[in-house]
């Protein structure tokens, strides 16, 4: 089978000389979801940037066939959808359906049929109800759902969320992983979630400074770097 | 000092609707045109933190304080031609949405804050923004552009025909002249914060000129501005002018024609003087305004390339 | 919040809600035009101005007391200058800065409480108002709160660390020139996210609108009737009152 995503020896320096990216390899197969793990400042976030050309460093990236060069820009971007971690900085149109629609309308879709693809879109997040709404009166969860909608609307083969469940209540964070388990596209989650991880992604990858230190099975990968708070250690000491 | 409608007398705001529209229609175009659409998130979040940095008070002394106004800020980070936009739309949303200056009178708050007072803040900057000059013409553009700024309101406001006496306007002067240096030393307290957490944030004046014509454009902008103020405060001076020129008569037959029979009070010769000198007083701002930004303009015209958000 | 409750007008269903944004802004533009071109001295016509922004108040559902308690912001400064005009002896006047003001403060909300925003923004953009500033002002609007909140939870972290009072003058002034800095950056850094998560979304320079304004013969039917009622509001001065 063909992977999706294939990256090589991927590198990438920020303009304040910051080197976020010091060769990574990866790849995502049809279907797949894999979870991103790392601190903070290890470089997910401006990996995921490079899958849809926002972000360019040097290397391989190939998503679906095509080397992400500028003239395939308008192309990747319509088959990758990032849903972005500050939900405020991705809902910035007035109102749900304009934001929704955003995505298809720079798809050149006519806008009727436009409007049609984001109350599509919003059905399938459960948020039809919220078209006329402005992004501001929304929940953490709505809004979530809401961006969420919007990347859909462009009908992606790749989906990537980035910290997908910051500032959701527990009963939030199960309907989000919920729907997203029913989605049936390719998957990169970039989570400090552990749960979420182990309750849609079989595989995981650690990154740390910039590199891909570990990749496999998510269970075996959130021991072997200590990342879960287990429980004894969650009992708090007595106090004497 | 925002302008609430009710306050200016119609050749006024009509005047000033009627420069300051395309003037900010011609600067909108070109920010625009550096950038396409992709820089107007930028300018709106900029311009709703000028809202938002108005809720942080300064200490400026014998226990009250200020806030930002903003202008000369917006002009040492995004560009003059962009922050007159972003004024623009802050002054428009601040009188749609919460009755802070009027509607009809926006053109005349346009004017003052978002032309004059962004050129007035750029203008020092231009010439003195790098090396030793640098704070002081910071400060400088600060003061500068709530000087300018609140004197044109002030005149508007006596061209209108608003009876202030004397001493008044001498304390209104006052209080323009405390706001205005503390705007300037909030500009520099401000820039100096924010370079010390990424200088890319600011951009740099652009190339320089002689610095002799710049401390002329700055002074030549004060002397009318405040001679403007002067003139409007007495107008029998004014009244004088407007009668030798002639306008008056002309301008009089010309907003009488609608209303005739219902006004003739309402369009008195000492009211429609005044109005119409100051008129002739505005125009004469505005042209030496527009000149002096079509100058600026060419020179940036050289300078480096506008720079959207997140061009890393 | 102000611009909730506002914002919370604006979406009611009356007859006025429904008219295009384009009629009602010029509707608005009407009566502000008339209530700035009422001479001084007279009184009928502002008693028609109020008579009909109240009833379009009443008439599209707004209520009639806050639209005229949230329009008394403009009272302080009018008051101001009406004093200082009534010293100098032109008692007319004051009374004319402090009605005209608040008659059109009035409009305004009369205006903005039956428009969403963004209607607002499309239909002045589509009256010729340049499109670099509807933009802006739309961006604007949408982070307005955002920010301010932002700011909001500064000066409360601020607060309860002691705030930024007793200190002397001028650590507190540095102090709060580095909570604007902050604010900025932070303002700066959504800006970037914002660009990236639209070009994320396929945007190539240019926003398209997704809804289109349509005139109808009621919007026209709407807008002659307001013009006939500003102009015969502002004519009454003529009636020897």
């Amino acid at each position: 089978m063909q992977p999706v995503v294939e990256v090589s020896g991927l590198r990438f320096r920020y303009d304040d000389g910051t080197a976020a990216l010091q060769g990574v390899d990866f790849h995502l197969f049809p279907g797949e979801t894999v979870a991103l793990f790392g601190a903070n400042g290890s470089g997910k976030t401006t990996f995921v940037l490079h899958l849809n050309g926002v972000l360019t460093g040097e290397g391989r990236v190939v998503v679906c066939g095509m080397p992400v060069t500028k003239e395939n820009l308008t192309e990747i971007r319509r088959r990758v959808g990032i849903v972005f971690q500050e939900a405020d900085e991705q809902l910035f149109m007035p109102t749900v359906l304009d934001d929704v629609s955003f995505g298809p309308l720079n798809l050149g879709i006519e806008p009727a049929a436009a409007v049609e693809r984001a109350k599509s879109a919003l059905g399938d997040v459960g948020m039809l109800h919220a078209l006329d709404k402005a992004p501001y009166h929304l929940s953490a969860g709505e809004k979530r759902r809401v961006a969420l909608a919007g990347v859909l609307a462009m009908n992606p083969e790749i989906l990537i969320l980035d910290e997908p469940t910051t500032s959701l209540d527990p009963p939030g964070r199960r309907d989000l992983a919920r729907l997203l388990g029913r989605l049936p596209q390719a998957k990169i989650i970039v989570t400090h979630d552990a749960w979420l991880a182990r309750r849609l992604a079989v595989r995981s990858v650690f990154f740390e400074g910039g590199r891909i230190m570990g990749d496999g099975a998510t269970d075996e990968l959130l021991k072997r770097f200590d990342w879960e708070c287990d429980a004894a250690e969650a009992m708090p000491a007595r106090l004497d | 000092m925002h302008i609430p409608d009710g306050f200016l007398s119609t050749p006024v705001w009509l005047t000033l609707n009627a420069v300051g529209a395309p003037a900010v229609g011609l600067l909108a175009r070109r920010a625009q045109r550096e950038s396409g659409d992709i820089k107007a998130p930028l300018l709106g979040v900029m311009g709703a933190f000028v809202f938002a940095a108005q809720m942080i008070n300064f200490p400026v002394g014998m226990g009250t304080s200020g806030h930002l106004v903003g202008s000369a800020l917006l002009a040492y980070t995004v560009g003059p031609a962009a922050a007159a936009v972003v004024m623009t739309a802050i002054l428009a949303l601040q009188a749609l949405v919460f009755q802070d200056g009027g509607i009809l009178a926006l053109g005349a708050n346009v004017f003052n804050m978002a032309i004059v007072g962004v050129m007035a803040a750029y203008l020092p900057y231009r010439q003195f923004g790098r090396g030793r000059m640098r704070t002081f013409a910071i400060f400088l553009g600060g003061l500068l552009s709530v000087l300018t700024a609140a004197c044109l309101a002030l005149s508007e406001l006596l061209l209108s025909g608003v009876r202030m006496p004397g001493p008044v306007v001498t304390v209104s002067l006052g209080l323009i002249l405390v706001c205005a240096v503390a705007e300037g030393a909030i500009t520099v307290a401000v820039i100096r914060a924010i370079e010390r957490v990424n200088a890319g944030w600011i951009r740099g004046p652009e190339a320089m000129g002689k610095p002799a014509l710049g401390f002329i454009a700055t002074a030549a902008l004060l002397l009318v501005t405040l001679g403007g103020l002067v003139a409007s405060s007495s107008p029998d001076t004014l009244e004088s002018f407007a009668e030798q020129v002639g306008i008056a008569d002309q301008a009089r037959s010309l907003f009488e024609t609608p209303f005739a029979d219902y006004q003739a009070r309402f369009f008195e010769a000492d009211w429609l003087a005044q109005a119409a000198a100051g008129l002739a007083g505005l125009a004469l701002i505005f042209g030496l305004g527009l000149g002096l930004g079509k100058l600026l303009r060419n020179r940036r015209a050289a300078g480096r390339p506008a720079n959207a958000a997140g061009g890393d | 919040m102000h611009h909730v409750v506002l914002e919370r007008w604006s979406r009611g269903g009356s007859f006025l809600h429904a008219r295009d944004p384009r009629v009602k802004i010029l509707a608005a533009l009407a009566i502000l035009v008339a209530i700035a071109t009422t001479p001084p001295q007279t009184a009928a016509p502002f008693a028609a101005y109020a008579i009909l922004l109240i009833g379009a108040s009443a008439a599209s559902g707004l209520p009639v007391s806050g639209v005229l308690a949230r329009a008394a912001v403009v009272l302080p400064f009018s008051a101001t200058f009406a004093a200082i005009s009534w010293v100098s002896g032109d008692p007319e006047r004051a009374a004319a800065l402090v009605l005209k003001s608040y008659l059109s403060a009035t409009a305004a909300l009369v205006l903005i409480g039956t428009t969403p925003m963004p209607k607002l923004l499309l239909g002045l953009e589509k009256l010729g108002a340049p499109r670099m500033i509807v933009l802006v002002a739309l961006f604007l609007y949408r982070y307005l709160f955002i920010v301010s909140e932002q700011a909001q939870h500064m000066l409360q972290a601020a607060a309860a660390r002691g705030g930024l009072f007793g200190k002397a003058r001028p650590l507190r002034f540095r102090a709060a020139g580095g909570a604007v800095a902050v604010l900025f950056g932070h303002s700066y850094q959504r800006a970037v996210g914002i660009h990236r998560a639209m070009l994320s979304r396929g945007f190539e320079g240019r926003l398209m609108p997704a809804s289109a304004l349509a005139l109808t013969v009621t919007d026209a039917l709407f807008l002659g009737g307001a013009l006939v009622l500003a102009f015969a509001s502002r004519l009454s001065a003529g009636a020897g009152l």
